[in-house]
């Protein structure tokens, strides 16, 4: 029991330290690249390059004023954040990122819930559970900007939910199972995904842009039209959870894609056999990432380049254009399989 | 004017390589020449004519060259300045006995230095003016005339008063 519960505990502490850390990070990176895509240096006063800016701005929420405003109803406004942050960390349980180690003997894969087979299925779970925290919010804090914003994001994330299981279906198909190890070790002996499935990436992509509620597809927030979407009403450190909670999806986001298309932590041409073990284990790790943060970039990257998409134009490139894209390459990939044996 | 829309072509309405192009562009200017002004240890300069904080311009006898004749006063849209008159033994028998901008209410428009008749006061390129207390902000004859003499590009403005 022991020998199960406390590697099982230190990853989860490490990753999720990691990760928000990583969060922390990416908001600065965020600010950073936007600056530096519009010519401008964004910030760089406090510490070097601006370094210390999440820090500063952590301290900023801590202690800036907590209002609820009036007649909101209290549960499910003190819940809403909560509900957003959480399940965007619990989504890295079954993301494996990098190889094992083999310490004293034992072998430990680096990987909080080792062997999930379905792993795949609960990511889309999931990753559908984050919707609820936007729900609440809009319904709850007695303001119809929150309460347009919340519906759009719901109608949104639901619709293309189904694209983001259009997108991955392929893969699982090319695989024969839901396990998201299993996924990588495909792509290890052989190519990345993005090759063999590119029409499935693409779909993918699409759709993890919309149920990140990211440019182009961020209507809920949309402030031009809804001063900020759903989080309109909250301030402080429960505006901070959303804002984590979005931060932490799209990390997520781009572990997923470089998982489910872009090899996981596999390089190609290198074997990761011929370093020690422990060696392998760190710089699978540090590939893993790169891959990730390259990912990151290029969420935020697409986020200053794209202007956002009128609603209509979101619902109909779901349902009449990815939808049927992904039903047909679905169908394809299938009879592809279904032939080869 | 009817303005005809363009018929897309098939790949054009994919809309995916004008996402290409866009990010590519944005790419290129992430390594461009950053424009922005890192202002306490950089400094903008002004161009030529740049309209700043008015100031009172002394002659080449030394005395100011204002007369009091109050068309600035007049003029000015917010009514910042307030010109109190007063008699001298000079040829030029009137000056200002007190001159006060207001650059709290001052709007940087330059009517002023148009509107005045001996070239007395002048839009200096001076524009960090700010202050914690209003009344800070209200400058008087001897500060406006100092910050006069301070500006080297005035010099040349500084010719005896023409006649007539």
């Amino acid at each position: 029991m022991v020998n199960i519960l406390i590697p099982a505990i230190i990853k989860i502490v490490v990753v999720l330290g990691v990760l928000l850390t990583a969060v922390a990070y990416t908001t600065l990176a965020e600010r950073k690249i936007s600056a530096y895509l519009q010519d401008r240096y964004g910030p760089n006063r406090v510490g070097p390059f601006g370094l210390f800016q999440p820090v500063a701005d952590g301290i900023k929420f801590f202690f800036k004023e907590d209002i609820t405003p009036k007649r909101v109803f209290r549960v499910t406004y003190y819940l809403a954040p909560m509900c957003t942050l959480i399940p965007a960390l619990i989504t890295f349980a079954v993301i494996p990122f990098g190889e094992s180690v083999s310490l004293n003997g034992t072998s430990y894969r680096l990987w909080i819930a080792e062997n999930m087979d379905l792993g795949l299925v609960y990511l889309l779970a999931v990753s559908s559970l984050g919707v609820y925290g936007i729900i609440l919010a809009g319904l709850s804090s007695n303001n119809k900007y929150s309460l347009l914003g919340s519906l759009r994001s719901v109608n949104q994330v639901v619709s293309y939910e189904i694209a983001l299981g259009l997108g991955i279906l392929p893969i699982a198909i090319s695989c024969g199972g839901f396990n998201l190890d299993e996924i990588v070790r495909a792509q290890e002996k052989g190519i990345w995904f993005v090759v063999p499935h590119f029409v499935a990436f693409l779909i993918f992509l699409v759709a993890i842009f919309a149920e990140t509620n990211r440019l182009p597809f961020d209507l809920p927030e949309g402030e031009s039209e809804l001063v900020g979407g759903y989080h309109t009403e909250y301030s402080g450190l429960r505006f901070a959870m959303f804002f984590m909670g979005e931060y932490a999806n799209m990390i997520t986001a781009s572990a997923l894609i470089v998982i489910l298309f872009f090899g996981g932590w596999s390089l190609t041409f290198i074997k990761y056999e011929i370093f020690g073990s422990i060696l392998a284990a760190i710089l699978s790790v540090l590939v893993f990432c790169a891959k990730v943060a390259f990912f990151v970039f290029f969420f935020i990257w697409v986020r200053w380049t794209l202007p956002r998409f009128r609603y209509d134009q979101v619902m109909n490139l779901m349902w009449a254009r990815l939808l049927p894209a992904g039903f047909l390459y679905l169908l394809i990939v299938g009879l592809f399989y279904f032939l080869l044996e | 004017m009817i303005v005809k829309r363009p018929v897309l072509k098939w790949w054009e309405r994919l809309y995916l390589p004008v996402v290409e192009d866009g990010l590519l562009t944005t790419f290129r200017h992430l390594f461009k020449k950053k424009v922005t002004v890192q202002y306490p240890e950089e400094r903008w300069v002004p161009p030529e004519g740049f309209r700043g904080a008015p100031v009172l311009l002394t002659g080449l006898d030394g005395r100011e060259k204002c007369t009091s004749c109050k068309l600035c006063m007049f003029i000015c849209p917010p009514q910042a300045i307030r010109i109190v008159a007063g008699e001298t033994e000079h040829p030029i028998e009137k000056y200002p006995q007190e001159f006060y901008i207001d650059y709290g209410l001052c709007i940087f428009c330059g009517y002023c230095q148009e509107v005045c008749p001996c070239e007395a006061i002048w839009l200096k390129h001076e524009f960090e003016l700010a202050d914690f207390d209003r009344t800070n902000l209200i400058f008087g004859k001897d500060k406006l005339l100092q910050m006069g003499r301070q500006e080297p590009y005035l010099k040349g403005k500084e010719k005896p008063l023409k006649k007539g």
